[in-house]
């Protein structure tokens, strides 16, 4: 084999690199090394004068593959192969020397940083002295897509990728599509029905041609990659049947178990036989299993007898479906921070202390109380309410860290609704800034100040508690520097969003990494906000980040779009980075077989024999193998021990 | 012991990709400062490191070899860093047996979220290896 032509390419980064790392050294250095045929610095090298002279160099040179000695392979790693494969080389002869992210921008010192960017850069390229040529391999592309989560983002993308003419799963945890916004009474800052405008959207997607929609199930298992998932998803009996159903109610007039509502928050209660809310989709009720006195007409069976349409079904069971998808849009939301954490604001054991979306169901008029405004404990209508935000937020002593970014809003828009139906109520907001960024949203905020009256006090509170049939507020007004007391007749606490409960499940389902503060993690904070780190899985709405609706549903489009985009092509390219045998080598002792999670190992007349379409190329074969006769390729044994020899040269 | 103190130890890092090397691309893009004591070796996953890839390490010179995956139930590939942590076990145990500093080896785990975890991971493994000197037992001779 004749000797590498290595061209190194050292990308100043301005002076991201350049002021920590001396790049004409590391260039000097790489230009030692036996297998460089060719480097160059040069101030950007992504910039498109950058890139051209890279493709340049190599027609040159005759150089055969290719170190960029850069920032993370995350960013650049595509730039430049696909710059590799433009002159005419392989795209996977070149490989990214990461001397940014892990070193310049960590390393203040210029000679230690020099030094390690000097190592890495070697390491790399004496890995790339061994890399082969090879070719994506091609998978056929299932022309179906899933989303995970019927809330407003999940609608949203399942109506666009429907429209594309794309068959859509919609798959929902709870008994009707909706989410949490079917939860709001009024959206800021139009003060427009939420149900009124979310409605027509669940009854499209209901009817759309190409959504299926499957509530009251739950995703439980995922397997395959990119183009070709299959998703086992678990469909819980509702015991009744949602085409015979006519919702007349007779069947909750007889039930004679009653649970609290969790649809309302726990305002109100349910029958153990329930329709969620009016407007829900499926328009169907649902049998609680957990709550039913037993599904039995020996035991009880009083809604069976008086069900006309014969809609109610006992024998219904659980049931397990798998489908095959090409692309996976998670959208499932938020939950509001547990207030059992927050002992300083009652840790939710207060009468008459609600949450934000506790307050949005005694506004709506599909709520417990008809829209009529009164307090929990009495029904009387409050005459001093005290709305507090950055409840649990902000605060990373204690709580999270992060804003919730729509409390300002929605405080706001709590207020206004509250003086609405009580005009001569008083209402008190607590801040410690006001966040109206968003379009009509700071003159909303304004108007709440000025033409609703609302005394915003800018401050903290430190504790609240029952006194005499009221609740007793102590905080600050910082901008007076007075202590401040209010005895309230209600107080609505605008808690921190935190991802939901099902996010977190999903998570670890779906494989998808999550940020410091458990939401879903985005590829690339700027560059890559709507998909998950693994390809073919995107994110949609508040699991991601905390939002409101109109953020929310341009997500929603855009993951669509993303969605759409991917299912478009016939074949996708796999990565051909996957395991091989030396068949020479192989002595077909079997502990790769074992040691492969895929399955994707067998032995056959005595030697392993990898099935590629199953190899996910993570490599726990070849760590097995103490004769090298199993390797990733271009992550070869051979490779690690070169690199290994150039970190400690 | 003043003299070890300002050793500066040479470390082989291997980050799985899927979380490590992100997480420490975190640490980079928070402009967290840490020792450049430690090279990164990234690779597709913990599982993927052959109990080899540490003795030749030692063998090669390093005075200390970190090994950085997923947490535990976060794996890419379903069980890889499980396969890992069984192995990196042994070698513990093996190099202990042989007469290296046990503390000369290291595993954790660190998420692509854990960019501050990363720093402090190389940070304490720097201190904890600097009071060591330098790594000779399983250093192969210098050839002549």
């Amino acid at each position: 084999m004749s000797k590498k032509r290595t061209g190194v390419f050292v990308c100043h980064c301005g002076t991201n690199i350049a002021a920590t790392v001396d790049v004409a050294r590391v260039a000097k250095e790489m230009a030692d090394e036996s297998t460089v045929a060719f480097t160059q610095e040069y101030v950007y090298m992504c910039s498109e004068p950058g890139q051209e002279s890279v493709v340049q160099a190599i027609k040159d040179n005759k150089l055969d593959s290719v170190v960029v000695t850069c920032c993370s392979p995350n960013l650049h790693e595509k730039t430049f192969r696909d710059n590799a494969q433009r002159a005419g080389i392989n795209n996977f002869t070149c490989e990214i020397a990461n001397i940014r992210e892990q070193c310049s921008w960590v390393h203040a010192d210029k000679a230690k940083g020099t030094e390690k960017a000097i190592k890495i850069s070697r390491s790399v390229v004496r890995r790339v002295n061994h890399n082969k040529p090879m070719d994506a391999i091609a998978v056929p592309v299932t022309k179906r897509a899933m989303i995970i989560g019927g809330g407003v983002a999940g609608i949203q993308a399942a109506l666009d990728i429907g429209n594309a003419g794309i068959e859509v799963i919609l798959v929902e945890k709870q008994a009707t599509i909706g989410g949490r916004m079917l939860q709001l009474s009024e959206t800021f800052p139009t003060l427009d029905c939420s149900q009124c405008v979310l409605s027509p959207k669940m009854v499209e997607v209901k009817r759309h041609p190409k959504v299926k929609l499957m509530t009251y199930s739950e995703v439980q298992e995922v397997s395959g990659s990119v183009g070709s998932f299959q998703v086992k998803i678990l469909k819980k009996p509702t015991f009744v049947d949602p085409d015979k159903c006519k919702i007349c109610d007779h069947c909750t007039e007889v039930c004679p178990v009653v649970v609290p509502n969790e649809y309302e928050l726990g305002l109100t209660a349910r029958r153990a036989i329930y329709i969620p809310y009016a407007q829900a989709i499926p328009a169907s009720f649902t049998l609680d299993e957990d709550a039913c006195l037993g599904l039995n007409p020996v035991r009880c069976g009083k809604c069976k007898d008086v069900c006309e349409a014969g809609a109610i079904n006992y024998d219904m069971r659980p049931q397990t479906v798998t489908e095959d998808v090409g692309a996976i849009v998670v959208a499932t939301g938020f939950d509001l921070y547990d207030q059992a954490n927050m002992p300083e604001m009652g840790g939710g054991k207060v009468e008459d202390v609600l949450d934000g979306l506790q307050f949005e169901r005694l506004c709506s008029a599909s709520g417990a109380t008809q829209g009529h405004i009164m307090r929990p404990s009495d029904h009387k209508v409050p005459k001093d309410v005290v709305f507090i935000q950055c409840v649990g937020s902000r605060d990373p002593a204690k709580h999270c860290a992060y804003c919730s970014k729509i409390c300002c809003m929605y405080t706001a828009k709590h207020a206004r609704l509250y003086k609405k139906h009580v005009p001569e109520g008083r209402a008190y907001v607590f801040y410690i800034d006001i966040r109206s960024g968003g379009k009509g949203y700071e003159e909303f905020v304004q108007r709440t100040m000025e033409d609703d009256d609302t005394l915003y006090l800018r401050g903290r509170v430190s504790k609240l508690y029952r006194k005499d049939g009221k609740v007793r507020v102590l905080g600050t007004d910082t901008l007076t520097g007075q202590n401040v007391e209010i005895d309230a007749d209600m107080v609505v606490l605008a808690l921190a969003m935190v991802p939901s409960k099902g996010t977190v499940e999903i998570a670890k389902t779906l494989k998808i990494g999550r940020d410091k503060d458990g939401f879903l993690a985005e590829a690339h904070p700027k560059l890559r906000p709507v998909e998950s780190v693994t390809g073919g899985i995107y994110l949609a709405g508040a699991a991601q980040a905390p939002k409101d609706i109109p953020e929310t549903v341009a997500q929603a489009g855009a993951a669509a779009s993303k969605v759409i985009a991917l299912l478009s092509q016939t074949t996708l390219s796999r990565s051909p980075l996957i395991a091989k045998v030396r068949r020479s080598h192989c002595t077909g002792c079997g502990m790769c077989v074992d040691a492969c999670p895929f399955i994707a190992i067998r032995l056959e007349g005595g030697k392993a024999v990898v099935n590629e379409a199953l190899c996910e190329g993570c490599g726990s074969c070849s760590a097995t193998c103490l004769r090298a006769a199993i390797d990733v390729k271009n992550v070869t044994q051979l490779q690690i021990h070169e690199m290994i020899e150039a970190c400690l040269a | 012991m003043s003299e070890q103190q300002d050793y500066e130890p040479r470390i082989v890092a291997f980050l799985c990709k899927w979380c490590s090397s992100a997480g420490s691309d975190l640490a980079g893009v928070s402009r967290i400062q840490y020792p450049a004591n430690a090279t990164p070796i990234t690779v597709p996953c913990t599982g993927a490191i052959s109990p080899m890839y540490i003795l030749s390490a030692f063998n090669k010179g390093a005075d200390g070899v970190l090994v950085s995956g997923c947490h535990i139930g976060d794996c890419h590939y379903i069980e890889g860093n499980f396969l890992a942590r069984r192995k990196m076990q042994l070698i513990m145990e093996l190099i202990e047996f042989i007469g290296v500093e046990p503390n000369r080896f290291r595993m954790s785990w660190v998420s692509a979220a854990e960019g501050a975890k990363f720093a402090t991971v190389i940070t304490d493994f720097v201190n904890d290896l600097k009071p060591l000197g330098p790594q000779d037992k399983l250093k192969r001779a210098e050839q002549a």
